[in-house]
């Protein structure tokens, strides 16, 4: 079994419903760390060996933060200055990474529609996340395709329910490590190079 | 005169207090001013004081071992050790080359080989007490030149030893009593000379010892009993005891002070001996200048008014020419080396010493000591008349104005930051700065604290910190930051007033128990107040709340919206006017007062103004 580490990111989790439903879910999983960044670091100030030794010790890093202004809330920005290191998760001696499986979950407010070309935000969301899919490559990491809640302002409570029962699907594939792709049940923004060309194959 | 000695001390003291503002007035330094007092109230003008003033010139040469062991304070051993190459190098070059061109001109003039030796001796050293009080008067201590004249200086005080030790073997019959008159015994008179080599290592190992083992802690001993005059007494007592066994064992004794000031230089008593020693020091400086200028004989000058002229100007400018010498060899910058010739090219208060010495002796005759002590304190009083025109017309047309503030290596480097009390705030305070590289001076007058805080490596003096000639030892002139880390408010208050008004340039960062005292700090206009009772609480507070379950990150913006807006408002209340009344009923006020600041929490909704990352907000705009 894979051991996964939830790198959970929200400066207001007391007030987003939509994550509240989707961390309830996985949380308390066998096999999962569950790690709320905002509630172990309010002042910024990161455990940067500790955050290393968690790395360490999992397969599969789940960076999961809700989309704010097409990028992540700022802990988890200086979460990756800090502890991504020189010589520790990059550069020829940095390989404390190779091989790990990175996936991305995140919650938007607009809906599918608005992130395309011919949406007001004009770009996709795999556009947007370009620096995180390229940071996760340089540490060796394997980038699966993004996992988004879309239009979380207009949810039900019915499509929360299912959401969250899609997030534990997808964290029970992970630990046995199964392809993602091949949950039928789920959305992903596959727009990768690398996840095209295995399509292609 | 009458020969009442309050008569006597209102004369001197008037003197002072006419003389010293007159030459500060027309911009000349105060030893000028006391020079000119004594020749005002000498035997040959006023006429007040008689023969005795030559009593008094013994007497008030111990303000020159109090300058020294004052000085010694500032020096800490390991700054002194690495000095003993500049204090033997520049000292023994000056000492040699002056004698020797004195020693020409005198033997040229006619004198016997004893006698031009003898004056060359006297002639080849220089006046401490003049040189160091100008220096430390214009505070140029810290220059090369100041600690060159001091390196030179220090060797002299050395060397005089040698050469009080070397005139017995010129005289040919001993005339007058062989001891010298100051009515000091030495006991080393009678013995071989191995066991005075001995007396005179013991001696100085004593007083090293002593530093260490008996003056420190019988100060602190005295300090725990809190009774101020008991210090004052303690610093005289050591200077005094150190003084009386050089002299018993024929050691200078501005030497020996020197040397027990650099021992305890490095003991938390170091500003407290300092501020305490520093007024007596003044004072007998001052008196030994007047004294100075009394003993000018103008009876001499008058028989050959030419011959004094022509010795005065003549040594003068031969010090002058190998001090030259000297300032060139050790590669001084030209004003630098300015400024020493003309600052050490008068003939020293030794050569009274020496001078009187070598007549009981026999080697000089009645008139060659009359001249000698003429030209001696002429030339002394010259000194600081040609360093106001070496500044004034030389220096200028130099050009190079070297930068006076480049600091000494060898005299210990004042800290910019001064920090008073030292318990466990400041004692915090002072952890956090030196974790950053910034040694404060701590200030502390707790005896026991002090103790067990140095013990563990912090430099801490002991003192109260209230006492403005305390501040000054600790260098406030210089700091650019005063931390008030004191427990009481009235002393704070103190301290804060007396650096507000005396020290305006100094930026004050003041520790507050409450609100109250607070307010008090920023009414008299202290801006950076720091409240104990304020972070700390919050903090805990925001814990509890943690604990009962709230978000971490939204407890810390709301922490700090809280301090913000408390310090807002404790600045916009301190300058509210209060009631004599509410003062009467303090606790009535301070309850309605913490109502009130609830009731602002509430109707300013501290808490429900934190709108950011509210998905609801935004749903309503989308």
């Amino acid at each position: 079994m894979k051991r996964i580490l939830i790198l959970f990111t929200h400066p207001k989790f007391e007030k987003s419903r939509t994550n509240q439903a989707l961390v309830e879910g996985v949380k308390n999983m066998e096999g999962v760390t569950f790690h709320d960044l905002y509630e172990r670091y309010p002042d910024y100030y990161i455990d940067v060996a500790h955050e290393q030794k968690l790395l360490e010790e999992h397969d599969v890093i789940i960076w999961h933060h809700p989309f704010y202004w097409y990028s992540c809330p700022p802990l988890l920005k200086q979460w990756i200055d800090v502890v991504l290191e020189f010589g520790w998760a990059y550069g020829s001696e940095g390989n404390a990474l190779q091989g790990k499986q990175c996936l991305q979950v995140i919650t938007t407010g607009g809906s599918e529609k608005v992130y395309c070309a011919d949406g007001k935000n004009m770009y996709s969301i795999n556009e947007f996340l370009r620096p995180f899919e390229q940071t996760a490559r340089l540490c060796g990491m394997k980038y699966e395709a993004p996992f988004a809640v879309m239009g979380t302002h207009q949810l039900t409570d019915d499509d929360l329910h299912q959401h969250a029962l899609q997030y534990r699907t997808i964290i029970d594939s992970l630990l046995q490590g199964l392809a993602l792709q091949k949950i039928e049940s789920c959305v992903f923004q596959n727009d990768i190079p690398e996840l095209k060309n295995q399509d292609a194959l | 005169m009458t020969g009442s000695i309050l008569f006597e001390i209102i004369i001197f003291l008037l003197g002072a207090v006419l003389c010293v503002p007159i030459a500060k007035r027309f911009g000349l330094s105060a030893v000028l001013g006391y020079l000119f007092a004594g020749i005002l109230i000498g035997p040959f003008l006023l006429g007040f004081i008689g023969e005795e003033g030559e009593s008094i010139l013994h007497f008030a040469e111990f303000g020159v071992v109090m300058m020294l062991f004052l000085i010694g304070l500032e020096i800490n051993p390991k700054d002194f050790w690495n000095m003993r190459k500049t204090i033997v190098g520049m000292g023994g070059l000056q000492v040699i080359l002056t004698m020797i061109a004195s020693f020409g001109m005198f033997f040229l003039m006619g004198y016997s080989w004893k006698v031009a030796l003898t004056i060359s001796m006297a002639v080849a050293l220089s006046s401490t007490a003049i040189v160091l009080q100008t220096l430390k008067e214009k505070g140029l201590m810290n220059t090369t030149f100041g600690a060159s004249s001091f390196s030179i200086l220090l060797f002299q005080d050395i060397i005089v030893i040698f050469m009080l030790g070397a005139l017995p073997l010129f005289a040919s019959e001993v005339h007058g009593p062989a001891t010298d008159d100051h009515g000091h015994t030495n006991l080393m008179e009678d013995l071989p000379l191995w066991l005075n080599t001995i007396a005179i290592i013991t001696s100085v190992a004593l007083v090293v010892l002593a530093g260490r083992y008996v003056f420190v802690p019988m100060l602190r001993l005295v300090a725990k009993t809190g009774v101020r005059e008991l210090l004052i007494a303690s610093a005289l007592l050591i200077v005094l005891s150190i003084a009386y066994l050089m002299e018993l064992v024929g050691l200078s004794p501005a030497l020996g002070a020197f040397l027990g000031g650099v021992v305890l230089a490095t003991s938390e008593f170091k500003f407290e001996l300092e501020s305490t020693l520093e007024p007596f020091k003044d004072l007998l400086l001052g008196l030994f200048f007047m004294a100075v200028g009394a003993s000018i004989n103008f009876l001499v000058i008058a028989e050959a008014p030419l011959l004094i002229t022509g010795v005065v100007l003549g040594i003068i400018v031969l010090k002058a020419i190998v001090l030259y010498i000297v300032g060139t060899v050790v590669k001084l910058k030209i004003d630098q080396r300015l400024l020493l010739t003309v600052a050490l090219a008068q003939i020293g208060e030794f050569a009274f010493v020496l001078l009187t010495f070598a007549f009981q002796l026999n080697i000089l005759d009645k008139a060659q000591l009359d001249m000698m002590l003429v030209v001696t304190a002429l030339s002394m009083t010259l000194t600081p008349i040609l360093a106001i025109l070496n500044e004034r017309l030389v220096l200028p047309k130099v050009g190079v104005k070297e930068s006076e503030d480049r600091p000494m290596d060898t005299i210990e480097h004042k800290h910019k930051v001064l920090l008073i009390g030292s318990g466990h705030f400041g004692n915090t305070v002072g952890r956090f700065l030196r974790a950053h590289g910034v040694y404060a001076t701590i200030l502390d007058n707790n005896s026991n604290w002090v103790d067990r805080l140095r013990r563990i490596g912090f430099e801490v003096y002991y003192g109260d910190a209230t006492r403005v000639d305390l501040l000054e030892s600790a260098g406030i002139e210089e700091a650019d930051i005063v931390i008030s880390a004191i427990d009481d408010p009235a002393t704070t208050m103190k301290l804060v007033k007396i650096i507000r008004e005396r020290y305006p340039h100094v930026k004050l960062m003041v520790r507050s128990k409450n609100r109250y005292e607070a307010y008090d700090l920023l009414n008299v206009g202290v801006e950076r107040v720091y409240r104990e009772s304020l972070d700390t609480s919050v903090k805990l507070a925001s814990d509890v709340l943690s604990e009962l379950g709230f978000r971490k990150y939204t407890l810390h913006r709301q922490a700090q919206k809280f301090i913000k807006s408390d310090e807002e408002g404790l600045r916009r209340l301190a300058s509210q006017p209060r009631q004599e009344e509410a003062y009467l009923f303090k606790a009535r006020e301070e309850i309605a007062a913490q109502e009130k600041l609830m009731e602002a929490d509430w109707q300013t909704s501290l808490f429900e103004n934190d709108h950011q990352w509210d998905s609801e907000q935004r749903q309503m705009v989308e």
